[in-house]
């Protein structure tokens, strides 16, 4: 039975046939739509490498299955930047959050979304706390910690720049 | 993984009547597809129950008891400020569990009927009466550090993993169910099974039964300034439980009047013992009492492999849990939930 889902895929709507429903959504990214940008590392939720947003909200890409996404919103790491580098990616560069760079998409995708549900502020035990659904296997996380302290106080300003 | 047909039901009815034996309701998928990755859940048809309406409300009812849909999502439960201020050790247990991302994905529902971590449950290849009955048990004499003290047979030695569930169990939740034939509910005491000779039988939910709710009875409420979750885990984070507690008290002039206590991690269910409960009523709070009842809670505690340690460890757990519930839910979600690191504050706190 061939399935065909609507997705909006960093912006832009995409019509995706399916023909297996035991496609997870990394596994449409990476294999069928040319975003290899999320990455697969356990595939079992175990180490959060395959961290995206649906519908505003961050998950392990690899326990979702794609048929059942109808209609939602998904943004990946591609998706972050509009010209100029999402305030994460920035602080992520800055306050050196990585080594090999295969987790950091995953927990760029992790802090946004962390970011945006509000619970952690710029406490680095509630950061540590909040990001610890992505394992970085080069232990950056002193850097990772950092950066996303710095992202949460930039996009605080930002925000009070806009409403100003 | 095995293929399967996908059913997207767009009611409760149509859902209920779309299920056939083979069949397993999906609901965030965190635990059945990882399962069907791994080989050892192979179901002919998913039904998604994720478009079925009116499952996503977390509600005051007129008797003052509070319903959590079952599509709720972990995130979204912990997160409801009304309900974390009502409930505090649930919300502490929740945010206990799993990560961010998980708890983003996964269901009330799904986490009441996630399977067992026993890694042998897990392997197709390996003896597990718990995933084909009669087949033996690989546990027994394998890795079983972390399995059952309390509550196990020689058919299984599985623990239950689940956080939600252990603190469910301390205020006496009832589970709401719809089947062909109707309404019922089961009181979360009654909801998981022990092995006995019949380890494939989890749940007391029958075949084709769907959970549509979780309630929790008014009086629960009434424990929300002295409720506390602590988990001991092998890392700080995202790590199941070694050991877990559940410690809910109500205090009366600096007395326990009341006390509620459930263990998680020790048996194939939430393990909750009256007496423990009945012996802190009435008393000042104070070691020596938390130490009688923590041994009134583990009372027939034996190791089921290389686990004699886990009921020590469980006994120190309702100490610790204990005495953190008398000294009152703190006024705001700790930086680490549940973690014994959790009380200092700031960097020190973190190891
Ligand atoms: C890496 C990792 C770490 C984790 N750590 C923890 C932890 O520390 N503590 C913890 O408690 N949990 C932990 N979990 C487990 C997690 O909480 C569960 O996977 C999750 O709660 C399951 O919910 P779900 O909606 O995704 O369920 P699904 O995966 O969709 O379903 C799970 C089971 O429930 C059944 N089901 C789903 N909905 C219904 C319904 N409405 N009625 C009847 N049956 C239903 C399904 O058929 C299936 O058998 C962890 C999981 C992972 C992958
Ligand atoms: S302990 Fe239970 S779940 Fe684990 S292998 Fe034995 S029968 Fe299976
Ligand atoms: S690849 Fe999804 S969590 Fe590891
Ligand atoms: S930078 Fe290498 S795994 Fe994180």
């Amino acid at each position: 039975m061939p399935l065909s889902i609507n997705l909006t895929i960093n912006g832009g709507a995409r019509n995706v046939a399916l023909d297996d429903p035991r496609v997870t959504l990394l596994d449409l990214l990476r294999e069928r739509l040319a975003l290899p940008g999320t990455k697969k590392g356990c595939d079992r939720g175990q180490c959060g490498a395959c961290t995206v947003l649906v519908n505003g909200r961050r998950v392990n890409s690899c326990l979702t299955l794609a048929a059942t996404l109808d209609g939602a919103e998904i943004t990946t790491i591609e998706g972050l930047s509009n010209g100029e580098l999402h305030p994460v990616q920035s602080a992520f560069i800055e306050n050196d959050a990585f080594q090999c760079g295969y987790c950091t998409p995953g927990q760029i995708m992790s802090a946004v979304g962390l970011i945006m549900e509000g619970s952690a502020g710029d406490d680095p035990e509630r950061i540590r706390e909040g990001m610890s659904g992505n394992l970085c296997r080069c232990a950056a996380y002193h850097g990772i910690t950092l950066a996303v302290q710095e992202a949460t106080r930039r996009m605080a300003e930002n925000r009070r720049e806009d409403a100003a | 993984m095995k293929s399967f047909d996908l059913i997207q039901p767009a009611t409760i009815d149509e859902a209920l009547a779309a299920w056939q034996p083979g069949a397993s309701w999906l609901g965030g998928g965190t635990n059945l597809v990882d399962l069907m990755k791994a080989g050892a859940l192979q179901p002919d048809t998913v039904i998604d129950v994720n478009r079925l309406p009116g499952l996503r409300e977390i509600e005051t009812l007129s008797d003052g008891a509070t319903r959590i849909g079952a599509l709720v999502s972990n995130a979204e439960l912990a997160s409801d400020m009304e309900f974390a201020r009502s409930f505090p050790a649930i919300a502490e247990a929740v945010l206990s569990g799993a990560s961010g991302q998980l708890r983003n994905a996964a269901t009330v529902a799904g986490n009441l009927m996630q399977r067992t971590r026993c890694a042998y449950f897990q392997d197709p290849n390996a003896a597990c009466n718990r995933r084909e009955p009669g087949s033996g048990c690989d546990a027994r004499a394998g890795e079983n550090a972390n399995l059952a003290v309390l509550g196990w047979s020689d058919a299984c030695i599985a623990t239950s993993p689940s956080d939600l569930c252990v603190s469910l169990a301390a205020l006496d939740a009832v589970v709401e169910i719809r089947g062909r034939e109707g309404q019922r509910e089961i009181a979360i005491a009654d909801f998981h099974l022990l092995p006995g000779d019949t380890p494939e039988r989890e749940t007391a939910l029958q075949p084709g039964e769907l959970i549509v709710a979780v309630r929790l009875p008014a009086e629960a409420r009434q424990f929300a300034a002295n409720a506390r979750y602590l988990k001991v885990r092998e890392r700080t984070s995202f790590a199941f439980a070694v050991a877990s507690c559940a410690a809910a008290l109500q205090m009366e002039g600096g007395r326990i009047s009341k006390a509620r206590l459930a263990l998680g991690a020790v048996a194939a269910r939430p393990w909750r013992v009256a007496e423990a409960e009945t012996l802190l009523a009435g008393h000042l709070p104070d070691t020596d009492l938390f130490a009688r009842a923590a041994d009134a809670a583990l009372a027939g505690a034996s190791p089921s492999g290389a686990n004699a340690w886990k009921i020590e460890l469980a006994r120190r757990t309702v100490i610790r849990a204990l005495t953190l519930a008398a000294a009152g839910t703190p006024a705001r979600m700790p930086a680490l939930p549940a973690s014994p690191f959790g009380e200092l504050a700031g960097e020190l706190a973190h190891v």
